[in-house]
C-alpha cells in the first residue's frame, strides 16, 4: 500500500481567490460578523504577521491592504469532493479524510504513470492548474500520510521500517486530540511522536484515553485502517466566485480553466466525456448570462474545450460584471480513451477535423459549418440539404437528368425582358432546348418552369427558367462556372 | 557547342524560359494543357493560390472540379469559405465529387473569413481551402500564405477580377472566356512568366451542357417563346 495524503491548506480561501491571478495579503475569516477570527491567510498576510487564530480587526491593524473572505464551509465541502473526484483519474481508491485532506491509495497505478516521481509531479502540476496550494505526503498507510502532510512534509517513505523513524520526527501536534490528551502532553514535557512511542503504553493510555495510542498505531500500521470509498457524483456541477468583478469575456477564460481541469480530471477517471457544456454567468444585478457549448464529439481533453471556448467567449457579450462563473456538464457520455501509437492513424485525424469544425463553429454559430447532399426531389432549389459535416445519406440519389449548375441563386433573380429576349448583361441566347420541371403540389410550394441554359453576350453560361404560371418572366437561377 | 550544351545541361543551370520544376507537392488539376504551365504539374498544395475571375459563369469553379474529385475520394476534406451563392450539390455529384468531405462555412465579414480560412488551412487533413474574399488586405494574405505553408492543403482564394492588386500569393490566374473557350492567363508564378494563355474547353467535362457544345448556327433562338 502506498497513500499519498493531498491536503489543501488553504481550501477555504483558495475557494474564492482561484478564479483569478491574485496578489496582496488576502485571508478568510470564520464569518462576516466584526468579531471574527482568521482562519487561513496567504503567504503574503503572514509575512505582515497575521495568523490562524487572530480576529480580523488584529489582522487589519498589521495590513491595511489585506482583503478578507467569509468563510463558506458547505462550498468548502463541495471543493473538496470535486478534487476528491478529480484525482479519481490517478486511482480509483480515493478517500476524503477531513474538510482539507484527500487520500489516494496508488500502489496499484505506479506503473501506469511511469513511476511514483512521474505520478507526484501529475498531481503536483494538475493541483495547480486547478488553482490549489498543495502539499502531498507519501506513506504505506493513510494516516502517517495525512500526519506528515499537516506537518508541511512531503517525504515519499514505501516501507514501514523507515515509516517509524519519520514518524518519531514529528511535533505530537499534528495529531488529533482533544484539549485534554493535549495538554497531559504538555503538562509531562512531550514535543514529538518518538517521545510518545518511548512512554509505556499502559501509562500512556490511562492519562490520555484511547485516541492518542490509536492514532499512533494506526500511523505505524499496528491496527487496521479502513478508509470509506468515494464515489463520483453523476455529472459535474461547479460554481467558481470571481474574486473581482469580470467586465470583459476574454478574461472568464482564466477562470473556466480551473472548472475545465477538474471536469476533464473526473472525465479521465470514470472514462467518459461531454459533448455539452452549460456556463452561466451570475450578475450582482440583471439575469444571468447563459451560454453552453456543443461539441460534435464528446470530449474529455482540457486543451480541446479551452480552445472551443476561447472562440465562444471572443464572441460573448456581458451586460454587466460578472461575479461568479457555473459550469455544468451535460451528460457523460461514455468515450474509449485511444491507445499511443507511433503513426497519426485515421481515427486520430477524424477526432482533429471534428476539433477544426467544433472551434469554427464556436465562433461563427453552430449553423454556419454545415456538410451538405443531394435530395431527391425534381425542383432544383429542394434537391438539396445541409446536414451535420461529414454526413452521408443512406440512399444517394440518381443523378443527373440533364445538366446542373454548380451555383445555385437563393431566391431566383428575375431577369428584364426586352421584346420577350431575356436580359442579363445583354440579351440571352438559349442553348438547350426546354426541362420542363413541374412538381411539388403536395406541399403548397409547387413549381412549373421550363429551364433553359443560356449564354450572354459575355459567354457567361446560365440557367435560366421561364415561370409556367399565371405572371409568367424569366428568371436567373444558377450559374454554370 | 558541345561544350556549351554540356554545361547548360548541369542540373544546377536554371534557364529563365523554362518553367520552374521544382518537387512541388501538386494535386494535377484534369487538365493537361494547364498542368504544363503551372510549377509543380497541378495545382500546388501548401502554398496560397489567387484565382480572378472576370465574372461569374466562365468556368472558374470547374476547373477545380476533376482536383476536387480526386481529394475527396482519396477522403480528405473540402472546406469552401463564405461562398457567393449556393454550391450546388447535384452538380457537384455529377462532377465526381463525394459530398460528405465537402464542408460550407458562412462567415459574416471577411475577418471571419480570413480566421475560418487560417483554422482550416492548419488543419493536416484538408486537402483544399476555398475561400471567396473580395477584398483583401495584403497582410492579411500574407497570414494566409503562412497558415498555407503550416499545413498541406491547397489553399484557393477566389477574387473579383474588376482590380488586380499586389499579392504575396504564390500563383495567380485570371479566368477569362473567349469564344465559348475558357482562357486562363498565369499572372504570377515561382519560375518564369508565361506568355501563351490556355484555352481550355470545359464543355467536354461532364455535368455541363452538353448542348452548349454546339456552335453559333444552331442555337435553337426564342422560338419556344409565348
Amino acid at each position: 500500500m502506498l497513500w499519498l495524503a493531498l491536503r489543501l491548506p488553504l481550501l477555504p480561501l483558495e475557494i474564492f481567490t482561484r478564479g483569478a491571478a491574485m496578489s496582496g495579503p488576502l485571508a478568510a475569516v470564520t464569518s462576516s460578523a466584526t468579531n471574527a477570527e482568521i482562519v487561513v491567510c496567504n503567504q503574503e498576510a503572514r509575512r505582515h504577521g497575521i495568523a490562524a487564530g487572530m480576529s480580523v480587526a488584529a489582522a487589519q491593524a498589521l495590513a491595511s491592504s489585506l482583503r478578507i473572505f467569509a468563510r463558506d464551509v458547505t462550498a468548502e465541502r463541495a471543493a473538496l469532493e470535486r478534487v476528491a473526484a478529480w484525482s479519481l483519474q490517478f486511482t480509483p481508491t480515493i478517500s476524503i479524510a477531513t474538510s482539507t485532506e484527500v487520500l489516494l491509495e496508488v500502489a496499484g497505478s505506479l506503473s501506469l504513470f511511469g513511476g511514483l516521481n512521474r505520478l507526484w509531479t501529475d498531481v503536483e502540476q494538475k493541483a495547480i492548474a486547478m488553482g490549489y496550494t498543495t502539499f502531498i505526503a507519501g506513506a504505506p498507510t493513510p494516516l502517517a500520510a495525512q500526519l506528515f502532510a499537516r506537518a508541511g512534509l512531503s517525504p515519499r517513505i514505501r516501507h514501514y521500517d523507515a515509516l517509524r523513524l519519520s514518524l518519531e520526527q514529528l511535533p505530537a501536534s499534528v495529531l488529533e486530540l482533544s484539549v485534554t490528551s493535549r495538554n497531559v502532553l504538555q503538562d509531562i514535557g512531550i514535543r514529538t511522536l518518538g517521545e510518545c512511542l518511548k512512554l509505556p503504553r499502559d501509562g500512556l493510555a490511562r492519562r490520555t484515553g484511547k485516541e492518542l495510542l490509536d492514532q499512533l498505531d494506526r500511523a505505524l500500521g499496528h491496527i487496521p485502517d479502513p478508509r470509506p470509498a468515494f464515489t463520483p457524483p453523476e455529472n459535474f456541477k461547479a460554481a467558481l466566485p470571481l474574486p473581482a468583478p469580470v467586465a470583459r469575456a476574454e478574461v472568464l477564460l482564466f477562470a473556466s480553466r480551473r472548472l475545465i481541469t477538474e471536469l476533464c480530471g473526473l472525465l479521465a477517471a470514470t472514462g467518459k466525456g461531454v459533448q455539452r457544456l452549460e456556463f452561466s454567468l451570475s450578475h450582482e444585478d440583471g439575469d444571468d448570462t447563459r451560454f453552453a457549448l456543443d461539441l460534435m464529439a464528446a470530449s474529455r481533453d482540457p486543451a480541446h474545450l479551452t480552445n472551443v471556448l476561447r472562440e465562444r467567449l471572443a464572441r460573448l457579450a456581458l451586460p454587466s460584471p460578472a461575479i461568479v462563473m457555473t459550469l455544468q456538464s451535460g451528460m457523460l457520455l461514455p468515450l474509449a480513451s485511444s491507445s499511443l501509437s507511433f503513426l497519426p492513424d485515421d481515427r486520430e485525424q477524424a477526432a482533429s477535423f471534428v476539433q477544426l469544425v467544433e472551434r469554427l463553429r464556436a465562433r461563427l454559430g453552430h449553423n454556419s459549418v454545415q456538410g451538405f447532399d443531394t435530395l431527391a426531389d425534381h425542383r432544383p432549389e429542394c434537391a438539396w440539404s445541409t446536414g451535420e459535416p461529414g454526413w452521408e445519406s443512406v440512399t444517394p440519389m440518381k443523378w443527373p437528368p440533364s445538366a446542373r449548375p454548380l451555383w445555385l441563386l437563393d431566391p431566383p433573380r428575375p431577369l428584364l425582358e426586352i421584346v420577350e429576349i431575356p436580359q442579363y448583361e445583354g440579351p440571352l441566347t438559349l442553348m438547350t432546348r426546354p426541362e420542363c420541371i413541374e412538381s411539388g403540389w403536395w406541399d403548397g410550394n409547387d413549381v412549373r418552369r421550363e429551364y433553359f441554359v443560356a449564354c450572354n453576350p459575355a459567354q457567361s453560361l446560365l440557367w435560366i427558367y421561364r415561370e409556367s404560371r399565371k405572371n409568367g418572366g424569366w428568371y436567373l437561377h444558377g450559374f454554370f462556372s | 557547342m558541345q561544350s556549351l550544351d554540356a554545361v547548360l545541361n548541369h542540373p544546377a543551370i536554371w534557364r529563365g524560359n523554362d518553367c520552374a520544376r521544382v518537387a512541388i507537392p501538386s494535386i494535377p488539376t484534369g487538365f493537361p494543357e494547364l498542368d504544363a504551365a503551372l510549377p509543380g504539374g497541378g495545382w500546388p498544395a501548401a502554398v496560397l493560390t489567387e484565382i480572378y475571375a472576370e465574372r461569374p459563369g466562365i468556368g472558374e469553379l470547374q476547373l477545380l472540379m476533376p482536383a476536387a474529385a480526386r481529394l475527396t475520394r482519396a477522403g480528405h476534406w473540402i472546406m469552401l469559405i463564405a461562398p457567393p451563392h449556393i454550391p450546388y450539390a447535384p452538380a457537384f455529384v455529377a462532377h465526381g465529387l463525394r459530398l460528405p468531405r465537402l464542408v460550407l462555412v458562412r462567415t459574416s465579414n471577411a475577418e471571419e473569413s480570413f480566421w475560418a480560412c487560417e483554422q482550416a488551412l492548419r488543419y493536416q487533413g484538408c486537402g483544399a481551402v476555398l475561400a471567396w474574399i473580395d477584398r483583401a488586405p495584403e497582410r492579411a494574405l500574407k497570414r494566409l500564405q503562412l497558415a498555407a505553408e503550416a499545413g498541406s492543403a491547397a489553399a484557393l482564394l477566389f477574387r473579383s477580377a474588376r482590380v488586380i492588386p499586389a499579392s504575396p500569393a504564390a500563383l495567380r490566374l485570371h479566368i477569362g472566356r473567349l469564344q465559348n473557350r475558357t482562357v486562363v492567363r498565369v499572372l504570377k508564378r515561382r519560375g518564369s512568366d508565361l506568355a501563351a494563355p490556355i484555352v481550355l474547353d470545359l464543355t467536354s467535362s461532364p455535368a455541363t451542357p452538353t448542348d452548349a457544345r454546339r456552335t453559333n448556327h444552331d442555337v435553337c433562338l426564342l422560338e419556344t417563346a409565348p
